[in-house]
């Protein structure tokens, strides 16, 4: 049965919403509540929304590359974050390093983030992947 | 360097994991990204095996988080040894797995989910924090589940289910064991729970402990009564998954065993040490009942895998440590050994046709090759002298005798028998006898290619066996150092939390 009109009108904005949350999650999960995974989880489920009102073709030409590789790409940031402490003898793989810039507004910048977005990709890549299995037609 | 070493087992296969993933619609750049990485996951486990025999063990604590807040990675001797050959099981793997179906199985997904187990397996070797055993464990289960069903026909998802749904059994009541431990001592680093249980005032609930993580790794290993999950699924999987999961899963249940029991657990020997030993004892009989009464050669294969895991029990059954020590040249011999027969299967139904003994034959005059191939490891299996499976079995036996375990030692010796039974029967009716009229058709020949992909894995493995079986020296010294190494408790505890421990768990009551 083909989703309705209206639904079908309205799907790449609902797709952006949740996409902004999950940005939004995402960033704020450093702190606070938040962070890669239920970022991952609300961009996927904005992402399996598209899916529903356009259909499956439709999603994936949306996210350019096929759910394998977003998986792939999110593992080698989250496994590539904790490389850079493999350079110091002193301190385990995963070390975290952090760089406050020098700037009127407060910006930490470190790899623990990297590690979240490759959460957040792996989460986005893994959900969909399951999501388009299910409802593959054959 | 040290710190990259330890971390390089994990790191290796993850890399490989994510760019095959990348790769997906390319099958062929992906086996070549694959090869490339069981290649560096083999050099990276070697480079270890070597530090930790020229340096001793290996101690990482992740994220530089002090031992029992984060996560330590612990490569001791036996961790080493497990990591080095399943490098070299990856790799052989890796090389079988060009043979025939390749491009079938690559393009369903193997590269990625094949080095997805390779990394369940590594990490389980290598962590020191039980609840990321558990996480390892699961990364396996998924990986594996892949793998299973990777030719989607309605056998192999009869078989994945059944495969899926008591393993989750299994990790439920690993998970169960979990929360009990945490809440009993306030610590899941292995080397924490080693310093803090004998002092535990709650015996009671700590054994309870031990009785659960048994069931669960008893589970993962295939032990008397928690085995079924595996003749139930893996005669339906492809070759090279077959010989994978033959060579891997089950051992590192073995491994978990053997390292919860002698670390954790030790002070509760009176306990877990029987219990151990009827279990290894049932194992033994039923796996090799179980392949005397089938025709099939994956099966007859299978059932051996069970009837072989009893035998590694047995030294943490008595914890000596020449029996710790068979054990663990046991799992070593054991691995490659039953690797290779799973290969030989699979290039024996690339020229019979099929794996029913009763619809095959005359292999031996087609192929002699193939027949030695197949007798160095099955001879292996069955303990005959002077192969690897020999000294695995003489160094079990004889430590079971030293502590007065008769009965251990008769079973042992008794199943060694019926498994030298089981490979006569499937040499007798795959290789001697006359080809019977009802023999299928062989499927379409080989190219050059595939079969340089079948045989080298093969002969490589059949010289380790010899190299076994011939210079034991080295491997049995490692293993007693290796055992060694196993009931010093105290040094591991001293390596993985420092000198001075973080007294946190003493708050707890």
């Amino acid at each position: 049965m083909p989703a309705s009109f209206i639904l079908r009108v309205a799907a790449p904005l609902l797709l952006w919403v949740p996409l902004l949350v999950s940005f939004y999650l995402l960033v704020r999960g450093h702190n606070a509540p938040g962070g890669g995974f239920v970022g991952g989880l609300v961009a996927a489920s904005g992402l399996v929304f598209f899916a529903i009102a356009r259909g499956e073709t439709a999603a994936i030409a949306v996210m350019r590359l096929s759910p394998a590789s977003w998986c792939g790409v999110g593992l080698l940031l989250g496994a590539g974050s904790g490389v850079l402490a493999l350079f110091d003898p002193a301190s385990g793989y995963l070390t975290h390093r952090w760089w406050f810039p020098d700037l009127p507004v407060k910006l930490p910048l470190n790899t623990a983030f990297i590690f979240d977005i490759g959460v957040y990709l792996v989460v986005i890549g893994t959900i969909t992947a399951m999501f388009f299995a299910l409802v593959a037609e054959d | 360097m040290r710190q990259f070493l330890i971390v390089a087992p994990i790191l290796i296969p993850l890399a490989a994991t994510a760019v095959t993933a990348l790769l997906w619609s390319r099958p062929a750049a992906q086996r070549f990204v694959g090869l490339g990485a069981a290649v560096a996951l083999f050099v990276a486990t070697m480079a270890l095996l070597a530090e930790v025999i020229s340096g001793g063990m290996l101690v990482g604590q992740m994220g530089s988080w002090p031992a029992p807040f984060g996560i330590s990675l612990v490569v001791d001797h036996l961790a080493a040894a497990m990591l080095a050959i399943t490098g070299l099981m990856g790799l052989t793997v890796a090389v079988y797995a060009m043979g025939p179906g390749a491009k079938e199985r690559d393009r369903a997904g193997f590269q990625p989910l094949f080095h997805a187990l390779l990394m369940g397996v590594t990490g389980a070797f290598t962590t020191g924090d039980l609840f990321n055993l558990y996480v390892w464990f699961e990364v396996m289960l998924i990986a594996s589940f892949g793998l299973l069903v990777l030719d989607r026909t309605r056998e192999q998802i009869d078989g994945g289910i059944r495969y899926v749904m008591l393993n989750l059994v299994g990790t439920t009541f690993f998970l169960l064991a979990i929360g009990l431990v945490y809440g009993l001592t306030g610590t899941l680093n292995m080397a924490d729970l080693a310093r803090v249980a004998p002092d535990i005032e709650n015996q009671g609930a700590l054994a309870a402990v031990g009785v659960l993580l048994l069931v669960a790794f008893g589970a993962k290993a295939a032990v008397f009564p928690l085995f079924n999950w595996l003749p139930a699924s893996y005669h339906t999987a492809s070759m090279p998954v077959a010989a994978i999961f033959a060579a891997l899963l089950t051992k590192v249940g073995v491994y978990a065993i053997i390292r919860v029991f002698t670390l954790i657990f030790a002070h509760d020997q009176a306990l877990f040490g029987p219990m151990l030993g009827i279990i290894a004892m049932a194992t033994m009989v039923v796996g090799v009942l179980g392949a005397a009464s089938h025709y099939d050669v994956r099966r007859i294969l299978s059932f051996h895998i069970i009837s072989q895991i009893g035998y590694m029990l047995v030294g943490v059954a008595l914890m000596t440590p020449l029996a710790i020590a068979g054990s663990v040249l046991y799992v070593i011999h054991h691995i490659v050994v039953k690797a290779n027969l799973f290969l030989v299967a699979g290039a024996m139904q690339q020229v019979g046709g099929t794996f029913a003994l009763k619809r095959l034959g005359g292999l031996y005059a087609a192929r002699p090759l193939l027949g030695l191939a197949f007798l160095i490891p099955a001879l292996s299996l069955a303990g005959i002298p002077p192969l690897s499976g020999f000294w695995g079995k003489l160094v079990v036996i004889r430590s079971s005798l030293e502590v007065e375990a008769y009965v251990l030692a008769f079973v042992a010796l008794a199943v060694g028998l019926l498994t030298l039974y089981s490979m006569v029967k499937i040499w007798n009716e795959a290789f001697w006898k006359a080809k019977p009229e009802t023999a299928p058709e062989p499927p379409a020949a080989w190219t050059m290619t595939q079969r340089i992909a079948t045989f080298t894995p093969i002969i490589v493995l059949c010289g380790v066996t010899l190299t076994i079986g011939l210079w034991t020296e080295p491997f049995a010294a490692f293993s007693i150092t290796a055992a060694e190494s196993l009931l010093d408790r105290e040094a591991y505890i001293a390596a993985v939390l420092g000198t001075n421990p973080v007294q946190l768990t003493e708050a707890v009551p």
